[in-house]
């Protein structure tokens, strides 16, 4: 397969599998959030036992079991894909990265399917606190599934726990609690169930504020509120806390990243923040226009937000690509691009070295092969580019999501303080309107589309930020691929987006069926 | 423990899975039955009684394909990126599932119930038929190429790499491997009909799916037979180094005569099997079939994939490139995954404890 058909078929793949993780992330956090949060309820139920919380408990499980079916659906696609789109990844570092997978299926995979046929239909044959066992076994499956596929993302940006075998050419697994445990993993799975829990939080407001502004069911809306603003506030502030974790860890171990957030070339001492910007579409790394058009800055903000300090030097992408970066104020001598792809060439040479000795069973030869790749292995990716532009991510895929999404993490924040402020000491003002227009229910309303904005934003900065990567600095994308061809690729992309849209309209509109009915007894 | 014992040891764990997997296909061949013409009535109370299974069967097969990534990603890298078109076709069949059995009774559901139950019908044909067909590679081949040291090769370091440009609906043009996909297929209905028999307490019920149960088992007997006198007469490759392999007669007869086991569940399971159904058959009181069909199954696909695997065999050769088959030995994970896995199989009692502990309550 030759190079130009290989860039088309990267192409491809990459855009089927971000369409699928897309989608997949649209049912996801509504799990994660709507499983906490029916438990709650149910738990509020079983301590008071009043068919008000009983009725208010079923409504949200019913609407959490039509999300749970196509979350389900869209994500067997994505574990398969690893395999059908990205089979040389697959063999690359399969060694580590099927370990996850597998335990998600064992452990949690199945938790959550058994428990959740207990919370449908065992009512009535399980005792109510066996039910209620089962109601958060099952959001405990969801988020003990979730840690596990974070848990093989994370691996993928900041690779640990393994070394390279040149006998087997691939990498392989040395110690299994620093792939589960790593702090980019910790880190990730915290912000991303957090802001599930957030996303499923906003959900059960924005619906409720319907029926506030329709005037039905107006004691099940409020004590909606209650619980979904409590658990929501709960997760955007761990999201918002946990944020600053990721930016932490983004800049020690993917500072190119952090570089494309901020759409930050060349970078100084007390960085600021770029609050809001408009890049300027013409920059190149390595020229001398301005960055952006237009920003208003927060003074020194980067700095804290990704060293944890005022005066901390942040690394632009011309200063990364250059090799420049300072600790402690003091220049540190990192490896300019251009030698990092030489010393991936010198890696694939000492490989094919290596190779030949072993074929030949010269063990000497095999040994000096063995070291000389082991000095330069932290760069072999590298070695498959032509030029360090190759290595920087679309800047603005990365800069435009991650602004979207911080400041809509603001209004989120903003909003449910104030969601559970009204519901607790000033109810009277959630129905308050100005010209007819009731302002609560309508932010509420608003506000879900927004969260859900917000959501997949952090998810396109995560993805395209780790760009060229498929594993970060060990293997780009176009060594990933698998050997299909990019018209089965791009069939296989338009059957899967004209499915999963059909379904997402289905289940849209089912839910909108459901929450028109409302809760079965009238409250 | 020893390398070979773990390699030996997942391919154990992947039969035990796999046999499984065909035992809850019979979820699929229900939603098969929907094409007959029945009241409306006794078939929601069909489909309602495979309804609440779908997800254990879903479940089975994400946590193969998870198990076959972590013991033996050459597989998973090879045969899903090479016979990319089987297995896509597969997984849209359970995407749509997924989403029919909850979907088709709600209000508001966009298509329709009569579209939600055909994706029913499509997925039940084509899980049972594209699996079976896919697994019989481990017997019939495929024809692939693996070359590691594509990986020194920039312009081109893809290591796997399918020979047809089909990139697996060829597959369909083996007889063999449809024989197999179809004999799974009426398997998975026989299955069924037996589930039915044992769930659904209505006399028209009953007699349904014994008429049913005649012919499906009749088509399925002979599938079986031309299936398992195919494999036991082929030739197969047996490996004698790494990547190195001669062909044998009878290699699949061989490896049975060889791993009493093996031929000792083959037997058990195809008695058990047979039993079951002419014992539903012939005894009207009987509704019992399907533990010891199912049990006769399991047993049955275990000795496949032992046969396939084990005693030096590639349980998946290449037809095109010989040297490029994978055995247990050359495409396994490395000794540290495989062990840190085999701590984590220890739990799989318990998660089938706890499964079976539900599931019972639920039926009672």
């Amino acid at each position: 397969m030759q190079m130009e058909n290989l860039l088309n078929i990267v192409d491809w793949s990459r855009a089927q599998f971000a369409l699928t993780a897309c989608y997949h992330w649209l049912f996801v956090p509504l799990t994660l959030g709507l499983g906490l949060i029916v438990a709650v309820i149910e738990t509020i139920y079983l301590r008071t036992r009043s068919d008000h919380w009983l009725s208010v408990c079923k409504f949200w499980m019913r609407l959490f079991g039509i999300n749970f079916a196509i979350g389900v659906a869209t994500g067997i696609i994505l574990e398969f894909e690893f395999g059908t789109n990205w089979s040389n990844y697959s063999w690359f570092v399969g060694d580590i990265f099927g370990a996850p997978l597998a335990i998600e299926g064992i452990f949690a995979f199945f938790m959550e399917s058994t428990f959740f046929a207990v919370m449908f239909f065992g009512w009535k044959k399980f005792s109510p606190k066996a039910h209620l066992a089962a109601t958060w076994l099952t959001a405990f499956g969801a988020t003990l599934s979730a840690w596990w596929i974070l848990v093989a993302n994370s691996w993928m940006q900041h690779p640990v726990g393994m070394t390279f075998s040149p006998e087997e050419m691939r990498n392989v697994m040395t110690s299994f609690s620093e792939v589960a445990l790593s702090s980019v993993a910790v880190n990730k799975f915290l912000h991303a169930v957090s802001s599930g829990w957030c996303l499923g939080g906003i959900f059960v407001v924005g619906v409720a504020g319907w029926y506030l502004l329709k005037k039905r069911h107006t004691q099940f809306a409020i004590d909606s509120i209650k619980v979904g603003g409590a658990v929501g506030l709960v997760g955007i502030l761990v999201t918002m806390a946990t944020g600053h974790g990721s930016a932490v860890e983004v800049a020690k171990v993917q500072p190119m990243k952090l570089a494309a957030m901020e759409g930050l070339y060349e970078g100084q001492c007390g960085q600021n923040l770029v609050a809001f910007g408009i890049l300027n579409p013409n920059k190149k790394y390595n020229d001398n226009q301005e960055a952006m058009l237009f920003d208003i800055s927060i003074p020194y903000g980067l700095s804290i937000l990704g060293r944890n300090d005022v005066n901390a030097f942040i690394p632009g992408i011309k200063d990364i690509i250059d090799g420049k970066d300072m600790i402690d104020g003091k220049p540190v001598n990192t490896v300019a691009y251009d030698q990092r792809i030489e010393r991936g060439k010198a890696a694939r040479r000492a490989l094919a070295d290596f190779n030949d000795a072993f074929s030949r069973g010269d063990t000497v030869a095999m040994n000096a092969a063995r070291t000389a790749l082991a000095a330069d292995y932290a760069y072999f990716g590298y070695g498959w580019l032509n030029s360090p532009q190759e290595a920087v991510p679309n800047v603005a895929m990365v800069f435009y999501p991650f602004h979207i999404m911080v400041t809509l993490g603001g209004w989120i924040m903003l909003f449910l303080m104030v969601s559970l402020f009204l519901v607790f000491k000033k109810r009277e003002w959630l129905t308050f309107s100005v010209k007819n227009i009731k302002i609560f229910p309508l932010l509420a309303i608003i506000t879900v589309p927004l969260t859900y904005i917000c959501s997949q934003c952090g998810w396109i900065v995560a993805e395209v930020g780790r760009q060229p990567w498929a594993i970060q600095d060990i293997m780009p994308l176009k060594a990933a691929v698998s050997s299909v061809s990019s018209a089965g690729v791009m069939t296989t992309f338009f059957i899967f987006a004209i499915l999963f849209t059909i379904l997402l309209v289905a289940e849209l509109r089912i839910i909108c069926t459901q929450i028109k009915k409302g809760p079965e007894s009238n409250i | 423990m020893d390398y070979t014992f773990l390699q030996q040891y997942w391919w154990f764990l992947l039969s035990v899975l796999g046999s499984v997997l065909v035992f809850l296909l019979f979820v699929q061949g229900g939603q098969t039955v929907l094409i007959n013409k029945l009241d409306p009535q006794r078939r929601e109370m069909m489909i309602g009684s495979i309804a609440h299974r779908w997800e254990l069967t879903f479940t089975t097969l994400v946590t193969f394909g998870g198990a076959f990534f972590a013991s033996f990603p050459l597989f998973y890298s090879t045969s899903f990126g090479g016979a990319v078109w089987v297995w896509m076709l597969i997984l849209l069949g359970f995407v749509l599932q997924a989403v029919s059995y909850k979907y088709r009774s709600c209000e508001g559901n966009l298509l329709g119930r009569k579209i939600y139950d055909f994706f029913l019908v499509l997925n039940g044909i084509t899980a049972p038929l594209l699996l079976g067909g896919a697994v019989s590679t481990f017997f019939f081949a495929g024809s692939f190429s693996v070359d590691k040291s594509n990986l020194l090769d920039p312009a081109s370091p893809i290591i796997s790499s399918w020979d047809s440009s089909l990139q697996g609906i060829e597959l369909l043009g083996d007889w063999r491997v449809v024989a197999f996909g179809l004999a799974v297929l009426f398997l998975s209905r026989l299955l069924a009909n037996l589930w039915f028999i044992n769930q659904i307490d209505d006399s028209e019920v009953k007699a349904f799916n014994r008429r049913q149960l005649l012919i499906n088992s009749i088509i399925f007997v002979v599938l079986f037979l031309i299936s398992i006198i195919t494999i036991l007469t082929a030739t197969g490759y047996e490996t004698t180094g790494t990547n190195t392999f001669i062909n044998v007669e009878y290699k699949y007869l061989n490896n049975l005569l060889a791993m009493p086991a093996a031929l000792i569940a083959l037997l058990i399971g195809t008695v058990a099997v047979v039993v079951s159904i002419i014992a539903t058959l012939a005894k009207p009181t009987f509704h019992k079939g399907i533990w010891l069909g199912g049990a006769g199954t399991i047993l049955v696909v275990m000795s496949l994939f032992w046969i396939a695997g084990y005693n030096n065999t590639p349980y998946y050769p290449s037809a095109s490139d010989p040297t490029s088959s994978l055995t247990i030995y050359n495409s396994s994970s490395s000794p540290f995954t495989l062990q840190t896995m085999t701590y984590v199989s220890f739990a799989v009692p318990f998660v089938a404890a706890y499964i079976v502990w539900v599931w019972r309550k639920l039926s009672n």
